[in-house]
């Protein structure tokens, strides 16, 4: 794990990047690392992310930048913005119920080739998917999300990259952590190696490449 | 008493003690404020928390700590908070006793709509899919009619949530329950008659011999 600041760290992201980024309606999202994305322009982006938040917060920056291609959330109701670029055809949106947004990440973060969930069968979520019979019960085959880079945000970490979230900022980020080629993390503090008690580390340090401070705190 | 405030209360009469129970985005919060007295209910947030709390006072808030909604919330003693997968592990897996949507439409197989109108309003599922397909029990919370036409309908025209049907309607008007051989009507609100239900009601509803009004305060 290296500490960068976020200037260097998102120079390493191209335009067309796929990127997770993690939070619930702006909480748990890394504002930082999203700021200097907008900061240096990356265009073309493929978002996956669980909301599109609100326009001033969150992932939303981007969206009103006008900087994602293709997001893929389980809603985007908060941001009218999202919704008018998607209906003028301007960005791609692929709406996933949120549980299976989860599984899909995790499954590409645990070699998993995809998941069966009953949850859209029936549905218009069901179109142009493999239907599963199990027992007499159907299920959706729901295929992996891996990224290029996931931008997460922690509390804290240590300075080997261990992880620790608070609250509900936890959300999608352990399992977008787990699912990207590279990981950055946004965190509050960095405190000394073995300062963090092995049971309260959420990510283990092997999966984080970067981290780097919230330095607005 | 206002519609939004019946429907809560009646609603709230289902809860038991130990329940997990899940409340959608609006009217259906409201339920939270009416729990019967020595009923102990686990309130859980899709975000990633069990044992949500009131409002915060002013000044109190903790920025990651927020409700499905953005809300700001509390942590009760004896709460929990985790990722998104185990948050809709607990939803899909069977673990949740209850969930109180909003709803759209329902039909006469008991099967909710309420996450999209096409061409007008497209704000995604979030976690609706997985908590109408997941929870032991779902009860709608909404409207008898929206604008003077029945939800109660033949047939959903909007793109439904689930194909699992939902358990419990409950309106300002009455009390539905949707059964294998088609919609029962439960209970009628004060003050309304048995008419006037089914004037509102487009689907066929099965009248038994005897329909309580219901026992709210």
């Amino acid at each position: 794990m290296q500490v960068l600041k976020p200037t260097e760290v998102i120079k390493m992201i191209p335009d067309g990047a796929s990127i997770m980024v993690g939070g619930f309606l702006g909480v748990g999202t890394p504002a930082c690392l999203v700021d200097e994305i907008i900061n240096q322009e990356k265009k073309d982006l493929t978002v996956m992310c669980n909301d599109s938040a609100f326009p001033d917060r969150g992932i939303g920056k981007l969206i009103v930048k006008k900087l994602v291609k293709k997001l893929i959330a389980s809603h985007i109701g908060t941001n009218p913005e999202t919704q008018q670029q998607m209906i003028k055809k301007e960005l791609e949106v692929e709406l996933v119920p949120q549980g299976t947004l989860a599984e899909r990440i995790r499954a590409a973060g645990v070699g998993l080739g995809g998941i069966l969930t009953p949850t859209g069968v029936g549905t218009i979520v069901e179109d142009g998917k493999q239907v599963v019979e199990l027992d007499g019960k159907k299920y959706l085959l729901e295929l992996p999300i891996h990224a290029d880079f996931a931008l997460i945000k922690a509390k804290r970490s240590d300075y080997l990259g261990n992880l620790a979230y608070s609250l509900t900022a936890r959300n999608f980020n352990p399992i977008m952590a787990m699912a990207a080629d590279i990981v950055i993390a946004e965190v509050e503090e960095i405190i000394p190696v073995g300062a963090m008690p092995p049971d309260e580390v959420h990510t283990p340090n092997v999966l984080v490449d970067y981290v780097i401070v919230d330095g607005r705190r | 008493m206002d519609a939004k405030t019946l429907i809560a209360k009646r609603i709230a009469l289902e809860l038991k003690d130990g329940y997990l129970v899940n409340l959608g985005i609006g009217t259906p919060t409201l339920v939270a404020n009416y729990t019967p007295k020595n009923v102990n209910i686990f309130f859980e947030s899709e975000n990633g928390i069990i044992g949500m709390g009131p409002i915060p006072q002013e000044g109190m808030e903790n920025a990651d700590l927020i409700n499905a909604s953005a809300g700001y919330v509390t942590a009760l003693p004896g709460s929990s908070c985790f990722d998104s997968a185990t948050s809709f592990g607990l939803i899909r897996g069977g673990h949740l006793d209850v969930t109180v949507l909003g709803g759209l439409q329902v039909d006469e197989k008991g099967r909710l709509a309420n996450w999209m109108i096409p061409g007008k309003m497209i704000p995604g599922m979030g976690g609706a899919m997985d908590l109408v397909t997941g929870a032991k029990r779902v009860i709608v919370s909404m409207t008898h009619t929206a604008k003077g036409k029945p939800k109660i309908v033949k047939e959903c025209t909007l793109p439904i949530t689930s194909i699992r049907p939902v358990d419990l309607i409950v309106t300002e008007m009455a009390v539905i329950e949707p059964t294998k051989s088609g919609l029962v009507l439960k209970e009628i609100a004060p003050g309304i008659t048995i008419d006037e239900v089914l004037r509102n009601t487009e689907a066929h509803l099965i009248i038994p011999e005897n329909v309580p009004i219901m026992k709210i305060e």
